[in-house]
């Protein structure tokens, strides 16, 4: 049962629960608008602290593609924060108001701390500074799900970020709890996989390399992500770096003909436009299914998804 | 060497890592209580070489939270009517809660003002801890 649950990081469901939002999304990709109108009458927070396009677009479109509505902020100048409000009071009191909140916020933990305060508010974390994205994670799943068949047995590259990709820290999490995964993990040193999540891994599903030309034969997932300038306090630091891993054309000849490439977007040089084309190339269909599992979630969180009696 | 009284009723927290003795005394705010209390500091000990005691004529309850934390090899000896009535030895608390600080500069919990963080031993050896928040890895140390 997900009704008035929080969704903070991907383990706080178990893989049944999982199982139901992606049958649940299966279902409203099938059929979007027997889902129409599930959420009529119901308020959505949107409470990004952080910039954000793809996740609050997707979040916003998913709510109003149920019939729900939306209230909010992108931009937290613009809201009691700017006056030292604290963010415990900031959820008391939109709780008042809405039914459902998704928060994306620079500090990791933020989204844990605030479901502390929400009494009778389902709180979905949208992202808190390179901690964890479990809505991307879900999104990830039904992509895999989709393009994959199931999440079993599949050897995944992470490549990029990984010290603060907090997309990757999930989706890591996240695989490593089905059947014979293994991972690559391929990083520069100074961006490799913290400690605390390597720790969470048994021994012998990982390995770290620096070079993706050696290992890109090997893969059947490949998920690149972007070098964050954001999560820099030196921007020299960052300029060095930022360009350490491209994909191109010519790598992916080395890579399998059903070899996959993810990426959780937005993209700045890490996978070259001319790869666009490459049938393996799922991340834009990747962005759309974002939308679906979020519709999948807040239907279910909000217990409302059994108003549509012929699709369930 | 100095001598102190035999204890009639209280406790005697014996094995302190010599120099940790007033931090025990700290954290357990024996300052604020009214019983009589005797910090004894690098006392010669065969097994340590050098240690410190504490000993503390009182009823009062010991948090052994903060114990295990700052010295988790001190033994703590109950006294009644002279006599030693139970011995235990600490160990590090699987849990903390509320007396560790996150280390994390990108915490939540270095911006709001939050009670009561729990941290979860993740590492015995290294003191490790694991922030319920952000789930970063803190050692803990004691403060000066």
């Amino acid at each position: 049962m997900l009704k008035g649950r929080h969704l903070i990081e991907p383990n706080d469901f178990s893989l049944d629960e999982i199982e139901s939002i992606m049958q649940l999304a299966d279902n409203i990709i099938a059929n979007p608008e027997g889902y129409s109108m599930v959420c009529k009458g119901k308020l959505l927070a949107s409470l990004f602290y952080e910039p954000s396009t793809r996740t609050r677009f997707s979040f916003e479109a998913a709510m109003l593609r149920l019939g729900g509505e939306i209230i909010g902020f992108d931009d937290p100048n613009n809201s009691s924060v700017s006056k030292g409000e604290s963010l415990g009071d900031t959820i008391r009191t939109i709780e008042c108001y809405s039914d459902i909140a998704v928060i994306r916020h620079p500090r990791e933990g933020t989204a844990r701390l605030v479901s502390k305060f929400a009494k009778n508010m389902p709180i979905i974390n949208a992202g808190d500074g390179g901690h964890e994205h479990p809505t991307q994670t879900l999104t990830d799943l039904l992509t895999i799900r989709k393009f994959k068949g199931g999440y079993d047995n599949h050897v995944v590259g992470v490549c990029g970020d990984l010290l603060f990709g907090r997309t990757i820290h999930s989706l890591v999490k996240m695989l490593s709890r089905y059947q014979g995964v293994k991972f690559v993990f391929i990083s520069p040193k100074e961006l490799q996989m913290p400690e605390n999540i390597l720790n969470l891994l048994n021994d012998g599903i990982y390995k770290e390399t620096t070079n993706l030309d050696e290992v890109i034969g090997d893969l059947d997932i490949l998920y690149m992500s972007r070098v964050q300038r954001e999560r820099f306090v030196s921007e020299e630091e960052y300029l060095r770096l930022k360009d350490y891993y491209v994909l191109d054309k010519k790598k992916m000849k080395s890579a399998k003909k059903d070899m996959i490439v993810m990426h959780p977007l937005p993209r700045v040089n890490e996978i070259a436009t001319e790869v666009d084309d490459d049938p393996r190339a799922v991340y834009f269909t990747q962005a759309k299914y974002g939308m679906y599992v979020r519709m999948a979630l807040i239907a279910k969180l909000l217990g409302v998804e059994d108003k549509n009696d012929k699709c369930i | 060497m100095i001598n102190v009284s035999k204890l009639k009723k209280g406790i005697i927290i014996d094995h302190i890592e010599a120099g940790h003795g007033f931090e025990i005394y700290k954290a357990l705010h024996l300052n604020d209580i009214d019983d009589v209390v005797v910090l004894l500091k690098n006392i010669p000990s065969k097994k340590m070489k050098q240690k410190d005691l504490i000993k503390i004529e009182t009823d009062m309850q010991i948090d052994m939270t903060v114990l295990g934390l700052i010295d988790p090899n001190v033994t703590i000896n109950f006294v009644k009517n002279g006599e030693m009535c139970k011995k235990i030895k600490l160990t590090l608390p699987q849990v903390v809660n509320g007396i560790m600080k996150c280390k994390n500069p990108r915490c939540i919990t270095q911006y709001e003002d939050v009670r009561g963080i729990k941290f979860y031993l993740v590492n015995e050896e290294k003191k490790q801890y694991r922030c319920e928040y952000c789930d970063a890895y803190t050692t803990f140390i004691e403060e000066d």
